[in-house]
């Protein structure tokens, strides 16, 4: 028994693009002023400073704890739960008075940290984990993580450029530009720690809305070159129903894993967690309104997508 | 139609069989276990093992087995409490010139590990440990070159009998004035002579002659290079102390040293090591004194009583001539004129005046070298093992003076080869060749490695059994086919990170979940293609054929794509973050070879060849 269903213009997309572009402009915008208005949640990956995380064999008065530092002169150290009422979490900014220390003494920090506590807390106290971050090594890891992004960037549109066409190429780093920006503009308007994992998550997101958006333009440049008839919003928009099923079914998945990862991979792997799934939702999006419709309003042509044994097509049509 | 030939099978055949094999080792405890090693003098034999399994027979603790390795010995636990009572015991039998460390080994069968298979290397946040970066300041280490440097000269050209007036310290070199230009030529030929790794040029400035020495950028580097080397050794001798098993020292970037310590737990221990003192001191012998009458408690006024390495009393002077840190150099060699080993030392500006003070007076007489250290000691108090700080102070060589001497000179008579390169190294092991900073540390207590473990298989495992179900129900038979590969994938991923003994870490973990989210991609790309084609008509065997076939440049694209994304994570990332890239990377290459090698062919097996009617998917 065969089932004979049409895929094709069932549902409209390109139509709505003006729309999508109005919604992905403002949240775009919203997320520029959130980064100059509200800044960023920096880690101490980033910032500089210590971090200490202790485990108690019971529940936690913060508010004894947040004594007991502040009186062996930790006074600007925020206290807060971590994941458990049983774990702590203690941030420590990098001082100032220690800038011109010794060789170990900006590091000693978190040992005196966790010795008041220790001592206040009856000895059995478990130091889960210990962060130092110098100021220097944080500001070269901000310098390489803006870096990175832009390599990454590069290193693709010289990929999609090369494999596919300029506009291609164009429309896929909208597309990446947009899913960052989102992702970050997340990360900022909530004021969600941005530490080491989530900008590499940030990374794999541009991998992946990268993967969505090929997907999609490897079928465009195919319908392209085999339809006879159709206007390119047409043709864009068969692709984009043909490929719908696929690019639901992998986002499905991927956020099946990632949910499975932030509710079960613990604290430290949260924000790297969020970060991804905000990514898929964005990518997904991105790869149909933002990727499609750029490409669309860059003026693809059938000409363009000729195989290269029909040279000088291109010719008519560059800026 | 869709028949694989026969080398394509045995590929997937191979491929799943060298992924289970390699993967297989992870499957077995880790086992608490106590690595035990030996000074060099001292060494591991068989009666070590001897002693070891006696002392913990007579203390009743149970062991699994004691392994002979090279240099070491390894006793295997099945407890971790039954490894924390063989510490002690193990600590109080065997004494000085053993480190005991505890670790996890994994008991993994021979067979296995004759073949190279290991488990995957686990990294710090999972197993547990310290991890420290630290920076070397280089600029000290080049101002220190330059001190060295200007001294020397003025010593050369002191020697030559060069009046000069002005020695100045450049960033990069010595600048030397003089008040003729007959002068300061002839200067500039010997300084040149002396000094052929320095760049000389002369000019006249305002009635002055003046000559700069500078380090080229080549010298400035090897400069540089020694510092960080020096450090790396130096580090490397007082971390070994510690008792960590596996540590790791090695070199990150130009100017930073990174020091690993797997399973350790106390990150105040490792600063204390790090910035430990261990330095020298020569002081000239007290000759006059009796060393019997300082045995017995009247040491005489201005002298203080020592011990050699060997355990001989010895009288020095309590006046120090030098200390450690005014050693710029020691390098051991063979003295052309006796064809003695010898070691030639450097001192800095101000320590070779002094010691050309104290040698002048003194000739004939002995001079001693002493080496001052902390070291911290176990011992046993009413029972209890006692951790104590304990100054060390012990004279490793004594020489006469023979001629006057100052910033360079030679210590000549050695017995053997051996014993110069030993007190080169003590010479020079005692203080950094330039001042380090912690700039990094991530400690990662054993409870919280242990907890990331857990999480991180937890969440591989209910992802992987909901993708899996998703895509049973989404593509029936074809979607089982899909589990089949993301499976197996797993178990690549797993076999290739232990065979490349990668670092799992646990960002890493979380590559590997992204990637069973993604893995299927490629399934479904190819299964939504299939599905098309059997809307459009074609026959089921036609379908699979082209379903594969288109289906598989996008997928080659999309996955290029993400592999750029993995390659600049890894080669910006620090090390969490490499850790997440590798997994990425491999598992990308993994599941595309899984998802339409591996698929198309358990799909050919299935339907290949034959008559279908329905396909279901």
């Amino acid at each position: 028994m065969k089932q004979i269903i049409s895929t094709d213009n069932r549902l409209d997309f390109m139509s709505k693009r003006k729309l999508a572009m109005i919604f992905s402009g403002a949240l775009i915008l919203i997320s520029i002023v959130s980064f100059f208005g509200r800044g960023f949640d920096f880690g101490i990956d980033f910032t500089g400073g210590t971090l200490i995380e202790v485990g108690y064999p019971q529940a936690v008065d913060l508010n004894a704890a947040r004594d007991v530092l502040d009186q062996g002169g930790f006074g600007d150290a925020t206290v807060q739960l971590f994941g458990t009422d049983s774990d702590i979490l203690i941030q420590l900014p990098p001082s100032e008075e220690t800038e011109a220390g010794s060789a170990t003494d900006k590091a000693e920090i978190s040992n005196r940290a966790f010795a008041l506590l220790n001592a206040a807390g009856g000895g059995d106290l478990d130091l889960r984990r210990v962060e130092f971050v110098g100021s220097k090594v944080g500001d070269e890891l901000t310098e390489q993580g803006g870096l990175a992004m832009l390599y990454a960037l590069i290193g693709i549109l010289i990929y999609v450029g090369l494999r596919f066409e300029y506009r291609f190429a164009l429309g896929s780093i909208i597309a990446l530009v947009h899913d960052v920006v989102l992702v970050l503009g997340v990360f900022s308007l909530f004021q969600i720690e941005f530490d080491l994992p989530v900008l590499a998550a940030v990374l794999a997101v541009i991998g992946y809305s990268l993967n969505d958006t090929i997907v999609v333009y490897d079928r465009i440049r195919e319908n392209f070159r085999k339809m006879r008839k159709g206007s390119p919003e047409e043709i864009i928009n068969r692709s984009l129903n043909q490929t719908l099923a696929r690019t639901l079914v992998t986002s499905l998945t991927t956020l099946l894993v990632l949910f499975a990862l932030f509710i079960l991979g613990g604290e430290i792997i949260h924000g790297f967690a969020l970060a991804l799934i905000v990514g898929v939702v964005v990518g997904t999006y991105s790869s149909i309104y933002v990727a499609s419709a750029a490409v669309l309003a860059l003026g693809i042509s059938k000409e363009d997508l000729m195989p290269p044994e029909k040279e000088g097509a291109e010719l008519d049509d560059t800026p | 139609m869709n028949r694989y030939p026969l080398w394509k099978n045995l590929l997937v055949a191979l491929v799943m069989l060298m992924g289970l094999v390699y993967a297989l080792p992870n499957i077995f405890d880790q086992d608490p276990a106590i690595q035990i090693t030996a000074d060099r003098e001292i060494g591991i034999d068989a009666q070590t093992a001897e002693r070891v399994s006696g002392a913990l027979e007579k203390a009743g603790i149970v062991y699994k087995a004691v392994e002979e390795g090279e240099n070491e010995l390894l006793v295997r636990f099945n407890e971790t409490a039954d490894q924390l009572a063989a510490q002690d015991v193990l600590a109080r039998q065997l004494g000085d010139g053993y480190i005991s460390a505890m670790t996890l080994s994994p008991d993994v069968p021979d067979w296995l590990t004759g073949i190279g298979a290991e488990p995957m290397y686990l990294g710090l946040d999972l197993r547990g440990g310290i991890h420290v970066l630290i920076d070397v300041d280089m600029d000290a280490a080049l101002v220190q070159a330059v001190d060295r440097y200007a001294s020397d000269i003025r010593i050369l050209l002191r020697k030559e009998r060069m009046r000069y007036t002005n020695v100045a310290e450049l960033p990069d070199g010595v600048q030397i004035t003089f008040k003729d230009a007959a002068l300061r030529d002839q200067a500039a030929d010997a300084i040149n002579d002396e000094f052929r790794n320095l760049d000389i040029t002369t000019r006249d400035q305002g009635g002055d002659f003046v000559v700069a020495a500078t380090m080229p950028d080549q010298e400035k580097r090897e400069v540089r290079k020694f510092a960080l080397q020096q450090n790396i050794t130096t580090l490397r001798n007082r971390v070994n102390e510690m008792g960590v098993a596996e540590p790791i020292i090695q070199q990150q970037g130009e100017r930073r040293i990174v020091v690993q310590l797997p399973g350790a737990k106390d990150p105040g221990a490792l600063k204390d090591i790090l910035s430990a003192t261990a330095t020298l001191e020569y002081r000239l012998e007290d000759t006059e004194g009796n060393v019997q009458d300082a045995l017995d408690g009247r040491v005489p006024p201005g002298s203080k009583l020592y011990q050699t390495r060997d355990g001989m009393p010895i009288l020095l002077k309590k006046q120090v001539i030098v200390t450690g840190n005014q050693i710029t150099n020691a390098m051991s060699g063979i003295d052309t004129r006796s064809g003695s080993p010898m070691v030639t030392v450097s001192l800095d500006g101000a320590g070779g005046r002094r010691m050309r003070d104290v040698t002048t007076e003194n000739v004939n007489k002995p001079m001693a070298v002493v080496f001052i250290e902390t070291r911290t000691t176990t011992e046993e108090v009413d029972g209890e093992l006692v951790k104590r700080k304990e100054l060390v102070e012990e004279v490793i060589s004594v020489a006469n003076i023979l001629e006057p001497f100052g910033s360079r000179f030679q210590t000549t008579g050695l017995d053997s080869n051996e014993e110069a390169h030993e007190l080169a190294l003590l010479l020079r092991a005692g203080a950094l060749a330039a001042p380090i900073e912690i700039v990094e540390e991530r400690t990662i207590g054993p409870s919280l490695g242990q907890d990331n473990i857990d999480q991180g298989f937890r969440s591989v495992m209910i992802g992987l059994v909901l993708v899996m179900l998703f895509m049973a129900v989404y593509y029936r038979a074809f979607g089982l086919i899909a589990d089949l590969a993301l499976v197996t994938n797993l178990v690549l991923i797993v076999a290739v990170l232990s065979m490349l003994q990668a670092t799992l870490t646990l960002p890493g973990i979380a590559g590997i979940v992204l990637t069973v989210g993604m893995a299927v991609d490629a399934n479904v790309l190819i299964f939504e293609r299939i599905r098309e084609e059997i809307r459009v008509g074609s026959t089921p065997q036609a379908s699979i054929h082209a379903g594969y076939e288109k289906a598989l440049s996008t997928i080659v694209d999309a996955n290029i794509t993400t592999l750029i994304a993995a390659l600049v994570l890894y080669s910006f990332g620090t090390g969490p973050i490499k850790g997440f890239a590798v997994t990425l990377f491999i598992g990308i290459l993994t599941s595309m070879f899984t998802a339409i090698v591996g698929t198309r062919a358990v799909v050919n097996r299935v339907y290949g060849g034959k008559k279908v009617n329905k396909l279901a998917i």
